[in-house]
């Protein structure tokens, strides 16, 4: 063959591997540069099926709408009605999870307070227990009971509104946490009894029980120190959401709030948020149907997080059987985290606006997972507080349109024969039909 | 002294009393009858009384407690003491697993044995234990002492932040980055406030000081054995 036969023959197109992808060849280099796994906040960032999976029906002839903007669709939710004295009574079905204080700034822990409370809506604490600025500026607070304990004190559960047992966490069921000594400041380690700038470890379970029958002593005594008076959640990282469930209604809770693996962290393993746990859209129905089985659906309220974003996806959650969500990971984004405002910065830091996730250096550009002084500052906590009050009120009107255009006059009257899935995958985990169909597979099983 | 007859009134109504009770109340010894091994005895006072329990108790007995004196005239179960915050809580007999877990304040005594994972994860509370502990005690400790005057089961002080160990007897094995440190006159001071505190009969010489080599205080790649 000569030169110019040779020319003309078109070269083999380069292919990368599928299994090699040039960001699982990047972190085998990191890996192999550092010896440390990768560590990072937020949820899950692999594609798993989601409520997008899944489309309303709405409402033709054999179902009859309501007129939206004129006719009632409520939204308020009572969380507690089970043992507790005082239960929780919000607006929205919409509530703030439970994000520490050490991972968040303070400005951040009130804005968070300041928007929820315009929104008529509750706070949740974190592992650094209870701060003024949250407890000052949230009208209704849960306080988080967690396996570490740091900034434990019976003074704040009384201050509580309502109390969260938190057994495991959607982002990483089985695992602890671990805030690097680079966040903690002074104050930050006196509300943990550690001294500052070490690494700390949040426990993986509880040092003071280790199975149901414990946690449910471990309730009577959490009720014993507050009167009966505040509702007892407890929360669960969404992986055996059925006999999770069952247990903690077993052990006494008065809600169960499962958060399933879109549900974001303050630092963890990357391994364990990409690989640990089940979608939040295959947590749902295992979890009501073990309170239909216990007779307990709706008399132990079921609080849904993990990846919840938008009005629609509120009200999927709701029509397969949630009471309320949680948000935590879109709270942040509304008050302006990996906002492209900073995009200088974040490509300083070798990343780009919503792609920022190494919340455990503290060099937050937007000033919400940090610790440092500067850029906390840039935090307003006021201007944040009414931009999550105003995220939180669209999330509410787009339920409630979706709502009443399926016919409810409560957001809780949606119910799962008011969905149908785009996917197979999302049909047997949803439990509702595969569009234009009335097929459901997986019938019967988890 | 109030009696109170846990089994004729119930829990309920002793925490609530005892949570009514005010700073200057008059009523300041307590005593409680039939506690046939309920859970939550005592729990979350927050006032300068002192309650003696007649019997054993069950779980969380004296639990967050706060100024209170509580004493078992028996044995505890587990979690006596959890999460106390200052006061003192005394246990003439053996106590069960957890005893002072997450503790940030105050002193536990023990007469007896405390069972596994004694102080875990305590926060600044002190123990004293007159007889042995188990498996897995100060696992995680932060801050605090355990004194032990008989011997230490396995995985002593694994995971160890910032409390202090000291035991008298023998120590089956120290948990990863837990040590054997000198002991010096300041911990001397220490131990000797403690063990009279405790109505413990021993001499701080006799015992050996066990804390954290903090190797594991930062992720580190070269103690990847001890994760």
């Amino acid at each position: 063959m000569d030169d110019a036969s040779k020319k003309a023959i078109p070269p083999t197109a380069p292919i990368k591997s599928a299994t090699f992808t040039d960001p699982v060849n990047a972190e085998i280099r990191r890996a192999a540069a550092t010896g440390i796994y990768d560590i990072r906040g937020g949820g899950a960032k692999r594609k798993v099926p989601h409520f997008d999976d899944l489309l309303f029906l709405g409402a033709s002839i054999s179902r009859y709408p309501l007129e939206g903007y004129r006719e009632k669709c409520a939204t308020n939710v009572t969380l507690g009605t089970r043992f507790a004295s005082k239960p929780i009574e919000i607006d929205i079905p919409i509530t703030i999870a439970g994000m520490s204080f050490g991972a968040l700034s303070g400005p951040a822990k009130e804005a968070l307070g300041r928007g929820a409370t315009m929104a008529g809506t509750s706070t949740t604490t974190g592992d650094g227990g209870m701060t003024e600025e949250e407890r000052g500026h949230s009208k209704i607070l849960v306080y988080q009971y967690l396996p570490s304990r740091y900034g434990m004190n019976p003074n704040d559960l009384r201050r509580a509104d309502a109390i969260e047992v938190v057994v495991g966490q959607g982002a990483k069921p089985g695992g602890g946490g671990m805030l690097l000594g680079q966040k903690i400041s002074d104050r930050v380690a006196g509300m943990r009894d550690l001294p500052a700038g070490i690494d700390q470890r949040s426990a993986c379970r509880h040092p003071d029980w280790t199975g149901p029958d414990d946690l449910e002593i471990k309730i009577l005594e959490l009720r014993e120190i507050t009167n009966w008076e505040k509702p007892i959640y407890v929360k669960i990282g969404g992986a055996r959401p059925y006999f999770d469930t069952t247990l903690a209604v077993k052990a006494g809770a008065d809600v169960v709030v499962i958060d399933g693996m879109q549900g974001g962290t303050a630092a963890t393993q990357d391994v364990f948020i990409e690989h640990v746990g089940q979608p939040t859209l295959a947590c749902i129905r295992p979890a009501v149907k073990a309170l239909q089985d216990l007779d307990m659906h709706r008399e132990v309220q079921l609080i849904v997080s993990g990846g919840i974003r938008t009005g629609a996806d509120v009200a999927k959650a709701l029509a397969l059987g949630a009471d309320a969500v949680s948000i935590g990971t879109a709270a942040l984004i509304a008050l302006g985290d990996n906002d492209p405002r900073w995009e200088e910065e974040y490509q300083r830091l070798g990343t780009t606006a919503g792609a920022y996730d190494d919340w455990h250096e503290g060099r937050d550009p937007a000033g919400i997972t940090t610790q440092d002084p500067d850029l906390m500052s840039r935090l307003d906590p006021v201007a944040g507080g009414r931009r999550l009050r105003n995220y939180l009120k669209v999330m509410t009107l787009e339920a409630q349109t979706i709502a009443r255009a399926c016919g409810k006059s409560h957001v809780h009257n949606l119910e799962p024969e008011d969905l149908c899935a785009l996917t197979i995958e999302a049909s047997a985990m949803a439990g509702v039909p595969l569009a234009g169909t009335n097929w459901i597979p997986g019938q019967g099983s988890f | 002294m109030q009696q109170f007859d846990l089994e004729a009134e119930g829990l309920r109504k002793l925490n609530q009393t005892l949570h009514a009770l005010g700073n200057d109340t008059n009523q300041k010894t307590w005593e409680v009858i039939n506690p046939r091994g309920s859970h939550a005895i005592a729990v979350g006072l927050d006032v300068p009384i002192e309650v003696t329990v007649r019997g054993s108790t069950g779980y969380y007995c004296g639990g967050m407690n706060k100024q209170a004196t509580i004493i078992v005239d028996g044995s505890a179960g587990p979690g006596v003491a959890e999460n106390m915050m200052s006061g003192k809580v005394i246990i003439e007999g053996d106590a069960s697993q957890y005893a002072g877990a997450t503790g940030r304040g105050g002193l536990l005594v023990i007469k007896g044995n405390a069972a596994s994972r004694c102080g875990i994860s305590m926060k600044g509370i002190n123990i004293v234990v007159h007889g042995n502990i188990g498996h897995m005690s100060a696992f995680m400790a932060q801050k605090g002492n355990l004194v032990v005057l008989g011997d230490a089961g396995e995985a002593l002080g694994d995971s160890l932040y910032e409390a202090q160990i000291f035991v008298r007897g023998s120590v089956k094995s120290l948990g990863a980055d837990c040590i054997e440190k000198e002991m010096r006159p300041e911990h001397i001071e220490v131990l000797k406030t403690l063990l009279e505190d405790a109505g413990a009969d021993a001499k701080p010489e006799e015992f050996r000081r066990y804390g954290s080599a903090r190797n594991l205080y930062h992720f580190d790649i070269d103690h990847a054995d001890s994760y």
